[in-house]
């Protein structure tokens, strides 16, 4: 069923693809110039998305020249006012963000949030994993869920820092097992080494981070993945959350911003030029090499998105003690 | 004999004339951008990440791990010459070398700095050859708890560094766990002393800190005091390593290697400990004579100890990244990422998938190691000679490339504003006679020490007998202790011998 609908959409992609290439319309360059502001330092998620836009926009021919700023720091909200201050009406910026921004703005109570730029597209998404060290006694999900609803306490849970994509999923876990969130023994560690070290060595009875992050490890048999957290499966043999009975789907999106105050012209303008981007073969081929998921998603279906993943992500914080 | 064979094909690769000028090249960048501080590598690997569509795999890490490499010598010359550590690394350095530096003895400072990197480079590479999976899965069995032990053993060896009056040292040492605590709780998510400021939510950098306390807190002190109408030419002198230097270099350079590649390996270990802690063994084993020079006119012990370890911690950080696909650092997380481009998953299968790779990957970090240590000794004679500047244009000269340094961090004014703000405070601690390190140690440890153990706190569910409960942690408390009373002790005893 699963692979029908996806050769099903491959083909349509392919089709629009190959109309766009014969066409005029997709040799024509849409921009002459476009600034694209990443609210992360240099080799991150935000940045990695950023120069996959400017790489294959290239190749496609679709934008003549690209000019890059990042501002890093506090989940992007260092950078976010700086993008919203001095590109306001600019139809011809950008600026790359995504879930992890979503509880930033939240949990460091900036004035400045996504309500003040203009979503344009979600463009990849990654979905999180559960995962224990390979001699762990959990076996399935249901061990693991069992011990939490149990003892929430004695179950030390490894990830991210605290409030991130990775303490929020714990957080809608321990929620559906009529516990409280703020019940668990989440235990931050700063980037994916540590934690990863954490769970190995056992230190830990478990561990939720992105898929990417721990793939490597579930290959070599070094950890067991109990769920992950996609609509889909993500690694072979490894059900869902939804399909184990936890009606939970969480991923990291990441996607593309305009600047505040943009015409709804120039608004249609940069979604048209990531529709037609997100239908070219350098994209799909840049998607696949970097094992992103593709979640595109434009308009008003995106704005939706966004309203329903803020409001959300701002419940479990208020869970877990993290919002007022 | 596995290993053996795998290193011989790997010089093989290594040694073609492709890759030894990518080696060149990554040496040169490397030992470039350790000399700015706030330019470090991980940054500029993150900057180069684009080449590696065009660029071989076995190329564009050969240049990397130049890069790694070198910028670790870079960072040491800047600390010697001119009090300005280029990373967190060689801030210890900077300690004796700026020391050495304004006693004439700026050339054998450097010296040692080189060869001790070599030697320690040398030592840390045979470290990852031969030792590196049985090494690093020692190192998965320390958790939070034993992490925490490891930092209070560094906060009592601390005590070396506090200086003549406890009173004023503990201050300092304050002061920078004030610093420390700025920015995002990581366990709770919570600003603390933030302000409002959105710039000082991910905390106060380090390397700038170390770079206001000694840079700009000595130039404005020394401006201070020029006005007072003292002017002082500082002496070159020798160039060359005597016969002396030579034999108290030997064993810091050995001892100082032997720490720093465990803790490079370990996943929370970092180049800033064995640093500390090779000081500390390097003061208490100085002969007497030579324990006079710590912190008056700077002892190439204090010198060479350190920067062997800060070189073995940067080989070591290799190994959990090769053996294991784990990012220890933030250069070892972004060549993961450089892997991956390449399709190369990195992970425990990786000597298995990518033998080759693996193999000339290690043999070419012998040969950097072999070209910094070639292009870093002619060099010394002119480093030196920088000290030749008149005082008031060199220490203009140390301001602007401060200054320019750290706004290369983040783009950001407020790390400008904190830079001066810290550097006028640390002119008035010179002033007054306030030592500026343990400002540096309590900003690095305090922080690393609170997470570890609050990580190890939640883990036991709030038990505080974790520490003791757990053998290595409770053996390392027990070092820790010895080292507070040992000499104490030992002192009170001879006295009784005596008496």
């Amino acid at each position: 069923m699963s692979i029908r609908r996806r050769t099903i959409i491959a083909a349509a992609a392919g089709l629009s693809a190959t109309a766009a290439m014969s066409g005029p319309a997709a040799a024509q360059q849409r921009f002459p110039s476009m600034f694209v502001f990443v609210p992360a330092g240099p080799g991150g998620g935000w940045d990695g998305l950023g120069r996959a836009i400017e790489q294959a926009s290239r190749a496609a021919g679709l934008v003549g020249s690209f000019q890059f700023e990042n501002v890093g720091g506090a989940g992007g909200t260092v950078g976010l006012p700086r993008f919203v201050s001095q590109r306001r009406g600019r139809g011809d910026a950008i600026m790359i963000g995504g879930a992890v921004m979503v509880g930033a703005v939240i949990t460091n109570r900036t004035p400045v949030g996504l309500k003040d730029v203009t979503p344009i597209a979600r463009m990849t998404t990654e979905p999180g994993v559960i995962v224990v060290p390979a001699n762990s006694d959990f076996r399935t999900l249901a061990d693991f869920t069992n011990a939490l609803r149990a003892n929430p306490g004695a179950v030390a849970i490894g990830g991210g820092s605290a409030g991130g994509i990775d303490h929020i999923t714990l957080g809608l876990m321990l929620k559906l097992l009529g516990r409280n969130a703020r019940e668990g023994s989440y235990v931050a560690f700063a980037g994916g080494g540590p934690a990863q070290a954490a769970i190995l060595g056992a230190q830990v009875r478990a561990g939720i981070s992105g898929v990417s992050e721990f793939a490597e490890q579930i290959r070599a048999g070094r950890m067991r993945a109990l769920a992950t957290t996609g609509e889909t499966r993500s690694l072979d043999g490894v059900p869902t959350l939804r399909e184990s009975g936890m009606d939970i789907v969480i991923g990291n999106w990441r996607g593309v911003f305009g600047a505040p105050g943009i015409s709804a012209a120039q608004r249609q303008a940069l979604t048209d030029w990531m529709t037609t981007l997100h239908a070219t073969p350098q994209w799909r081929e840049i998607v696949q090499r970097q094992g992103w998921d593709d979640a595109f998603l434009t308009g008003a279906a995106f704005e939706q998105f966004l309203a329903r993943d803020q409001a959300d992500t701002e419940q479990v914080l208020r869970d877990i003690g993290l919002a007022s | 004999m596995e290993t053996l064979s795998g290193l011989a094909m790997g010089f093989g690769n290594a040694l073609t004339l492709a890759n030894l000028g990518w080696a060149l090249l990554g040496c040169f960048l490397g030992t470039a951008i350790g000399v700015l501080p706030g330019l470090g590598p991980a940054l500029t690997i993150a900057l180069l990440l684009p080449i590696t569509f065009s660029v071989s795999a076995t190329g564009a890490f050969i240049l990397f791990c130049g890069i790694f490499y070198g910028a670790m010598y870079g960072g040491s010359t800047t600390s010697i010459l001119l009090n300005t550590p280029g990373e967190s690394g060689s801030i210890i350095t900077a300690l004796e070398g700026a020391r050495m530096a304004k006693n004439g003895r700026a050339g054998p400072a450097l010296v040692t700095a080189a060869i001790g990197s070599f030697v320690a480079g040398t030592v840390g590479t045979l470290g990852i050859a031969f030792l590196g999976p049985v090494v690093v899965e020692l190192a998965l069995q320390l958790g939070p708890a034993e992490y925490f032990s490891l930092m209070v053993l560094c906060f009592v060896t601390v005590s070396a560094v506090l200086g003549g009056s406890a009173l004023r040292g503990l201050t300092s040492l304050f002061f920078g766990l004030l610093l420390g605590l700025v920015g995002i709780d990581l366990q709770t998510g919570q600003p603390r002393l933030t302000f409002g400021i959105p710039e000082l939510l991910d905390g106060v950098n380090v390397v700038l800190v170390a770079v206001a306390l000694f840079a700009v807190g000595e130039t404005l002190h020394l401006a201070w005091r020029h006005a007072e109408g003292k002017a002082e030419v500082r002496p070159v002198g020798r160039i060359w390593m005597s016969r002396g230097d030579w034999r108290r270099s030997f064993w810091p350079w050995m001892r100082g290697a032997g720490l720093g590649f465990p803790f490079g390996v370990m996943p929370a270990g970092g180049s800033e400990m064995p640093t500390m802690l090779s000081y500390y063994a390097e003061r208490k084993l100085a002969t007497p004579e030579a324990q006079k020079e710590f912190g008056t006119t700077g002892a190439i012990e204090g010198v060479a100890g350190p920067e062997a370890a800060n070189n073995a911690a940067a080989a070591g950080v290799l190994v959990p990244m090769l053996t294991l696909g784990l990012p220890t650092s933030a250069t070892a997380a972004i060549m993961l990422s450089a892997f991956q481009s390449y399709g190369i998953q990195p992970g425990p299968l990786l000597f298995t998938t990518q033998a080759e790779l693996v193999w000339t990957l290690i043999a070419s970090l012998f040969v950097a190691n072999v070209m910094l240590v070639v292009l870093n000794l002619p060099l010394v004679g002119l480093w030196a000679s920088i000290l030749k500047i008149p005082q008031p244009q060199l220490y203009a000269g140390i301001l602007v490339f401060a200054t320019i340094g750290t706004y290369g961090i983040s783009n950001s004014v407020v790390d400008l504003i904190l830079l001066y703000g810290i550097g006028i405070v640390a002119m008035f601690m010179r002033r007054f006679d306030f030592p500026v390190a343990p400002v540096i140690i309590g900003m690095i440890l305090g922080p690393m020490a609170e997470q570890a153990m609050r990580q190890a706190l939640t883990i036991s569910q709030g038990d505080w007998t974790t520490f003791v409960t757990r053998p290595v942690s409770l053996a390392i408390l027990v070092v820790a202790l010895l080292a507070l009373l040992g000499p104490r002790l030992y002192g009170a005893w001879l006295r009784r011998v005596a008496a």
